[in-house]
C-alpha cells in the first residue's frame, strides 16, 4: 500500500527535469560501502484490507480493561470519555496540523491551547500553565528542575509515596543531570502518607530531617499519593517554605473538581497526569503531563505557552509566546529540551472539561469517591481484606488481602474482573517505602464512575468466595 | 491560481477567533453529567478529610451543540496536511493515513491498562516487538527502546545511555560536540544530561568541517551529535571519516534521526558508524503532528550499548510469547508506562502497509521531489548549496531582501494567501533569510508545480509591489500579530470578569 | 545614524556615560535595531558587583536573547526599573530613557579601552 500520488510517467518527467536518468543518481553522494543493495528485510507491504484484518487480529489478542470490570488505577484510570471528545480530536484540521508556529493559520490550535491553559489554572488554582508535557512523571521531573533553577540549589526531596515509576524517572534524570535527589523520607504507617516528623524511636528519615540541611530546592509530593491517601499539604508546605525550598505537588485532576486545589496550601508548582481527562488508557501512553506555576516564576517554566494578543486589524488572536525560554532560541540554556509536547491529548482534555463542565466534573468526582468508599467498606466487611492504615482518600485505596494476591488476581480474571494493582508487582521495580511483608499482600483498588453497584457487589461476592 | 489571490487589504471579513469556550453557555447548560448514584453517599467533606473545594472553579457550562460549533469553528481556522501542502523542512509533513487512526482506536488497543497481566496484552506486546524489530532493521542498530515520548526525549535518553556506558567503563567525560546547524533540542538535551555543548562551524559546503571536528575531539568528549542528512538537506559525504574520528577518541557518534525520510532503504545510520540514534515517528513514520504532539522518539543503539537502554522494553520469549523486560544494566525509566503506545500503533501499521519496498520508494520520491523543486526555483531564489540535495533543500530570500527590501518572513506570510503553509524559515541560522523546503513524497506533482508557480509569483510581487508582500497575509482568519505585545504583557489564561 | 559623541562604546554594543565617578550604562541604537522589538530586560540588583567583560544580564526580543556584557567594573547603585513595565523604551530611546544601570566605577582606567562614537560608528560599519 502506498501513499505516493506521483505516477510512473510523472516520475520520469521529474527525473528529466532534474537532469538525471535514474533516481539512484540522486543518492550517489552516499559512500558505496554503506549503500544498501537489496530491500530491507521486512514483511511485504499489505493492502488496506489485509492491514485492517491484521490490526484487528492483533487487537483481539488483548483483553482490554475497558471491556472487563476493572479496578486498576495507579496512575491510569478508566474514566468515561464523552463522545464529543473523539469527534473533535479526529478533525483533520486539528490532528494533521503542525506546531502553531504560523499563527495566522493556526488560531484553532492556539485558542484551544489557551483554553486548556485556562482550565488547568482553574483546576489547580495556579496563575499560569504550559501547553502540556509528556506525562505526569516527566512533568514532576521538570518541576524539580525548575525549582532548582529558581532557588539556585541542587537537591530535591521526593516523598516515597510518590508513584514509584515517577520516582524511578526522577532518579534517572538526576543521575544524568543537574539535580541531586536526597534521601527519601519514610512512610507514616499510621495513615500511609509521608512521614513528616518523628519521635526518638525513628531512624531520622522524616521530611523535617531531610529539610534540615538547608540546601533543598524542592519537596516533591503527590496527593492523593500512590496508595490513594491524602497528604497533609498544609504542614508539608510550612516545613518546605521554612527551609527556603519550593513545594511541587502532583495531583489528580478529576478530584480537583471537588477538592481544595494545591495552590490554597501554598504549592509553588502543580503537576500531574491528565490522562483521566478525556484520554484513553492506551496501554499507558500517550498520556498528558499538566504543569502549572506562579506568575513570578513564569520565565523559568518549561514548555510552550500560548498568549492572547491582537492582529494588525485589532482582532483578538492567539500566539506562542515567551519563546525565549525554549530550546529553539536559548539552546543549551533553555528551561528544557522539550519540543514536541502532547497537544492533541491536551485538546482532548479541553473538550472533556467543556463537556462535563464544572457541575459534571464535580458530579463525576463525587460519584467516584462514593463508589470507592462503598467498595472499600464491602471488601472489609467480607473479612478477606484488612486496612493497613486509616486515611482519608478519594477514589483509590489500598487494602491487604488475606491470601496469595497472584492467585486471587488469576482467579478473578477468569471471572471477568481486574482486581486491582498488586503493590508487590510495583515494588519489584522500585521500592514503595513500606514494609515488604505488607507490600506482598497490599492491593490498590481504583473505582471510577463507570463501575456500577451491581458490578461491585458481584466482585465482592466472588472474591469473598475464593 | 491567481484567482485565489487574496482580497486587498481591509476587505476580507474577519473569520478569526470569536468567543472563548468560557464565554458561551449558561450556568444551567449541561452536556455530560454523572449517572444517578447507585450507592449510598455519606458526608463528602468527611470522606475527603475536610478538603472540600471552596475555591471557585471556572470551567465552561455549555451544551453539546455549543461544544461542536465552537471546536468546529476553531478547526476551520487551522491549516493541516489535509488542507494543503506543508513543505516544512525537517518536519516531514507527510499524509497521515486514516487506517492508522482507526487502528489505534480499536478497543483492544485503546482500552488497555498498563498494569494488566501480560497474558491479556500479548497482541500489544507483539506489536511493540514487531515495531522494534522493524526499526532495528531500518536503522541498522539492533538495540531498541520505544520509551521516549518525543525526539528530544529520545536524544536525552540516548545521551543518558552514553553516560551509563562511560560510567560502566570508568571513563567520566564532560563534553558533547555539535555542529552550528544543530536543532536547538541537541544542545538543550546535552545540558539536561549534565554535559557541556561545544559548537563547531560548518564548512563552505554546508557540511561538518572535518578539521574543526578533529581539533576539538579529545578524550573528554563523550559524543558527537549529527543530523545526517543534515539540517541544510545535504548528506555529509565525509560521514565515514567523521564517525571514525569520533570513535578514535573513544567517543560515541549520535545520529539525530529527524531526516531519516531521505534514506529509508538506501542506507542505514548503523552502517555509517553511528552508535545511537532517535527516530521521530511523527515525521518519518506518518503519525500525526497533532498541533504539537504527541510524537514518539524511539532510540536505536548498537549491541554494545543495548544493555543500558531505558526500560522496560517489549521482548519476545523463546516459546513465542511476549512480555516486558529490563535490559541488564538499564539506566532506568525516562517516563511512566512503556512508550506512547497509541502512536506506536500508528507507526507499526504504517510499516506493515509499506514494507521494505514501500519505504525505499518513500525515500526515493521524497528526494526526487525536493530536487525537482530546487531546480525549478534556483533561478529565482539564491540556493547556497546548489548540488544535489536530499529530501529537503535550503534557499535564501537574500536577493529579494537586497533588491526590494522584502524578507523571507514576508514571502512566507504571502504564501498563506495562496493556500500553502510556508516552509521552515530562519533555520538553520547558517543561511541568511533561509527557507527550508521539504515537500515529502506524498505531494502530487500538481501540488509541487502549483507551489513553484506561487513562489515565482511572489518573487514577482516582491519586485513589482513589495508593500503588498510586506503586508501579507490578507485572507487568513487573522493577519499579522503583535507578538512583541504578547511577550511584554503576557495574557496566558482566561480570567472571568468579577461579577 | 551617528551615535552620540558624549559617551564611549564597547564592542558588545554597550555605551557608558560618566558623571563624576558614576557610570550610566545602556545599549546603543545599533544594538536595539539589530535586536528588534525588545520585550524583556533582565537586570541585576542594586548592590551587585559588575566585572568588566562579564555578563550582567540579558535582553530579549520576541525571537532572540542577547547577553549584556559589563563595559566597566563597579558596584550597581541604581537600576532602571521602568524597563520592567516598558521594555520598549530601549527601542524608542536607547541612549536616554532606555538606560539600564548606574555603577560606582571601581577602575576608571577601564574607560580607555572603550571606543569613541566615531570609532564605534566605523566598527559597526566594518562588521
Amino acid at each position: 500500500m502506498r501513499y505516493i500520488p506521483v505516477t510512473c510517467e510523472q516520475r520520469e518527467a521529474m527525473l528529466r527535469a532534474v537532469g538525471v536518468s535514474t533516481v539512484d543518481e540522486l543518492f550517489s553522494v552516499i559512500p558505496e560501502a554503506v549503500r544498501l543493495e537489496g530491500e530491507l528485510a521486512l514483511p511485504d507491504g499489505l493492502t488496506e484490507i489485509e492491514l485492517e484484518s491484521h490490526m484487528r487480529s492483533l487487537a483481539s489478542r488483548n483483553r482490554p480493561a475497558g471491556a472487563l470490570v476493572s479496578f486498576l488505577g495507579a496512575g491510569t484510570y478508566d474514566h468515561y470519555i464523552p463522545s464529543v471528545v473523539d469527534h473533535v480530536v479526529s478533525k483533520p484540521e486539528f490532528f494533521t496540523a503542525y506546531t502553531p508556529y504560523q499563527p495566522e493559520v493556526s488560531q484553532g490550535t492556539l485558542q484551544a491551547i489557551y483554553e486548556y491553559q485556562s482550565m488547568v489554572c482553574a483546576l489547580t488554582g495556579m496563575d499560569v500553565a504550559n501547553a502540556s508535557m509528556y506525562d505526569g512523571a516527566t512533568a514532576l521531573v521538570e518541576g524539580a528542575l525548575m525549582a532548582a533553577r529558581v532557588t539556585k540549589r541542587q537537591r530535591v526531596i521526593c516523598s516515597p509515596t510518590v508513584h514509584p515509576e515517577w520516582q524511578n524517572t526522577l532518579v534517572t534524570y538526576a543521575e544524568a543531570g543537574r539535580i541531586e535527589v536526597g534521601q527519601f523520607a519514610s512512610v507514616d504507617m499510621a495513615d500511609g502518607t509521608t512521614l513528616l516528623h518523628g519521635d526518638d524511636a525513628t531512624s531520622g528519615h522524616t521530611l523535617a530531617d531531610e529539610l534540615a540541611s538547608g540546601d533543598v530546592a524542592a519537596v516533591l509530593i503527590q496527593t492523593p499519593n500512590f496508595f490513594g491517601s491524602f497528604e497533609d499539604l498544609e504542614e508539608i508546605a510550612r516545613l518546605t517554605h521554612e527551609a527556603g525550598a519550593l513545594l511541587v505537588v502532583a495531583t489528580n485532576p478529576i478530584l480537583l473538581g471537588i477538592m481544595e486545589p494545591p495552590s490554597s496550601y501554598g504549592a509553588d508548582i502543580v503537576v500531574g497526569e491528565g490522562q483521566p481527562l478525556g484520554n484513553a488508557m492506551s496501554f499507558g501512553g500517550p498520556g498528558l503531563g499538566f504543569f502549572a506555576c506562579k506568575d513570578k516564576h513564569v520565565r523559568q517554566m518549561p514548555g510552550r505557552v500560548v498568549g492572547r494578543t491582537v492582529d494588525v486589524d485589532g482582532n483578538r488572536a492567539f500566539v506562542l509566546t515567551l519563546s525565549t525560554r525554549e530550546q529553539h532560541i536559548r539552546r543549551e540554556k533553555a528551561t528544557s529540551n522539550i519540543c514536541s509536547n502532547h497537544a492533541l491529548n491536551a485538546l482532548a482534555a479541553t473538550v472533556y472539561l467543556s463537556a462535563v463542565g464544572r457541575e459534571g466534573l464535580a458530579g463525576i468526582a463525587r460519584t467516584c469517591v462514593a463508589k470507592a468508599h462503598y467498595l472499600r467498606d464491602a471488601l472489609l466487611a467480607s473479612g478477606k481484606f484488612s486496612a493497613p492504615w486509616e486515611s482519608a482518600f478519594g477514589y483509590e485505596f489500598a487494602l491487604a488481602y488475606d491470601g496469595d494476591v497472584m492467585d486471587m488476581h488469576e482467579a478473578m480474571l477468569e471471572r471477568g474482573f481486574l482486581a486491582g494493582v498488586s503493590v508487590a508487582d510495583v515494588e519489584a521495580e522500585w521500592p514503595t517505602g513500606i514494609d515488604s511483608d505488607l507490600a506482598e499482600h497490599l492491593v490498590l483498588f481504583a473505582v471510577t464512575e463507570k463501575r456500577t453497584k451491581r458490578e461491585m457487589d458481584a466482585f465482592v461476592k466472588e472474591v469473598a468466595s475464593l | 491560481m491567481t484567482e485565489q489571490l487574496a482580497h486587498s487589504p481591509g476587505t476580507a471579513p474577519s473569520r478569526g477567533p470569536r468567543s472563548l469556550i468560557f464565554e458561551l453557555g449558561a450556568p444551567e447548560s449541561r452536556c455530560v453529567e454523572a449517572p444517578p448514584l447507585d450507592v449510598p453517599m455519606g458526608s463528602l467533606d468527611e470522606m475527603l478529610g475536610g478538603r472540600t473545594r471552596r475555591a471557585a472553579l471556572t470551567l465552561p457550562n455549555v451544551t453539546e451543540l455549543e461544544i461542536m460549533r465552537h471546536y468546529s469553528h476553531l478547526a476551520s481556522m487551522n491549516f493541516g496536511v489535509d488542507s494543503g501542502m506543508y513543505p516544512l523542512g525537517s518536519c516531514t509533513m507527510k499524509y497521515n493515513p486514516r487506517i492508522n487512526e482507526d487502528a489505534c482506536r480499536l478497543e483492544g488497543f485503546a482500552g488497555l491498562h498498563p498494569y494488566q497481566p501480560e497474558d491479556t496484552t500479548q497482541g500489544a506486546l507483539e506489536l511493540m516487538v514487531g515495531l522494534s524489530d522493524a526499526l532495528a532493521e531500518i536503522t541498522g542498530l539492533p538495540g531498541v527502546s520505544l520509551q521516549p515520548a518525543a525526539g528530544a526525549h529520545g536524544e536525552l535518553a540516548a545521551l543518558m545511555v552514553f553516560r551509563a556506558a562511560l560510567t560502566a567503563r570508568g571513563d567520566a567525560r564532560k563534553k558533547v560536540i555539535i555542529p552550528d546547524t544543530a536543532h536547538g533540542t541537541n544542545p538543550a538535551s546535552v545540558t539536561m544530561c549534565g554535559w557541556d555543548a561545544i559548537t563547531i562551524p560548518s564548512n563552505e559546503r554546508g557540511e561538518v568541517d572535518l578539521d574543526a571536528l578533529k581539533a576539538v575531539l579529545d578524550t573528554d568528549v563523550a559524543a558527537f551529535m549529527l543530523t545526517n542528512p543534515n539540517t541544510v538537506g545535504l548528506f555529509d559525504e565525509n560521514i565515514l571519516q567523521i564517525t571514525e574520528a569520533v570513535h578514535a577518541v573513544g567517543a560515541f557518534a549520535y545520529c539525530d534521526g529527524a531526516n531519516l525520510n531521505a534514506i529509508l532503504g538506501k542506507t542505514r545510520p548503523g552502517d555509517m558508524g553511528f552508535d545511537a540514534m532517535h527516530i521521530n515517528l511523527h515525521k518519518t513514520f506518518a503519525t500525526p503532528h497533532g498541533g504539537g504532539g504527541p510524537g514518539s522518539g524511539p532510540i536505536c543503539v548498537t549491541d554494545e550499548l543495548a544493555p543500558f537502554l531505558p526500560g522496560p522494553i517489549a521482548v519476545e520469549f523463546e516459546d513465542g510469547g511476549y512480555g516486558l523486560g529490563w535490559p541488564e544494566q538499564s539506566l532506568g525509566r525516562v517516563r511512566a508506562g512503556y512508550g506512547n503506545f497509541g502512536v506506536l500503533v500508528r507507526a507499526y501499521a504504517y510499516v506493515r502497509a509499506l514494507g521494505g519496498f514501500g519505504l525505499r520508494e518513500v525515500a526515493e520520491q521524497a528526494v526526487l521531489s525536493a530536487n525537482y523543486l530546487k531546480v525549478k526555483l534556483e533561478a529565482t531564489f539564491e540556493v547556497p548549496y546548489g548540488r544535489t540535495c536530499m529530501h529537503e533543500f535550503v534557499m535564501s530570500g537574500a536577493r529579494q531582501k537586497r533588491e526590494y527590501g522584502v524578507r523571507t518572513l514576508d514571502m512566507a506570510k504571502r504564501l498563506l494567501d495562496y493556500g500553502f503553509h510556508p516552509p521552515t524559515i530562519y533555520f538553520p541560522m547558517l543561511v541568511e533569510e533561509g527557507m527550508m523546503i521539504e515537500p515529502t513524497e506524498t505531494e502530487p506533482l500538481e501540488a509541487l508545480d502549483s507551489f513553484v508557480k506561487v513562489m515565482l509569483t511572489i518573487a514577482e510581487e516582491a519586485a513589482d509591489n513589495p508593500e503588498l508582500v510586506k503586508g501579507a497575509p490578507y485572507s487568513t482568519p487573522v493577519r499579522r500579530l503583535d507578538e512583541a505585545g504578547a511577550a511584554r504583557n503576557p495574557d496566558l489564561r482566561y480570567r472571568p470578569t468579577p461579577e | 545614524m551617528a551615535h552620540p559623541s558624549d559617551r564611549v562604546y564597547s564592542k558588545e554594543h554597550e555605551w557608558v556615560v560618566v558623571d563624576g565617578d558614576v557610570a550610566t550604562i545602556g545599549i546603543s541604537s545599533f544594538a536595539q535595531d539589530q535586536l528588534g522589538e525588545v520585550v524583556y530586560v533582565d537586570l541585576p540588583s542594586v548592590g551587585d558587583e559588575l566585572t568588566v567583560g562579564d555578563s550582567f544580564g540579558e535582553i530579549e526580543s520576541v525571537k532572540s536573547v542577547s547577553e549584556l556584557f559589563a563595559p566597566v567594573s563597579g558596584e550597581i547603585t541604581e537600576v532602571n526599573s521602568a524597563l520592567d513595565d516598558s521594555p520598549e523604551t530601549v527601542n524608542a530611546d536607547p541612549h536616554e530613557a532606555g538606560w539600564m544601570v548606574k555603577v560606582a566605577l571601581s577602575a576608571a582606567g577601564e574607560l580607555d579601552a572603550l571606543m569613541s562614537a566615531e570609532d564605534y560608528d566605523a566598527f559597526i560599519t566594518e562588521g
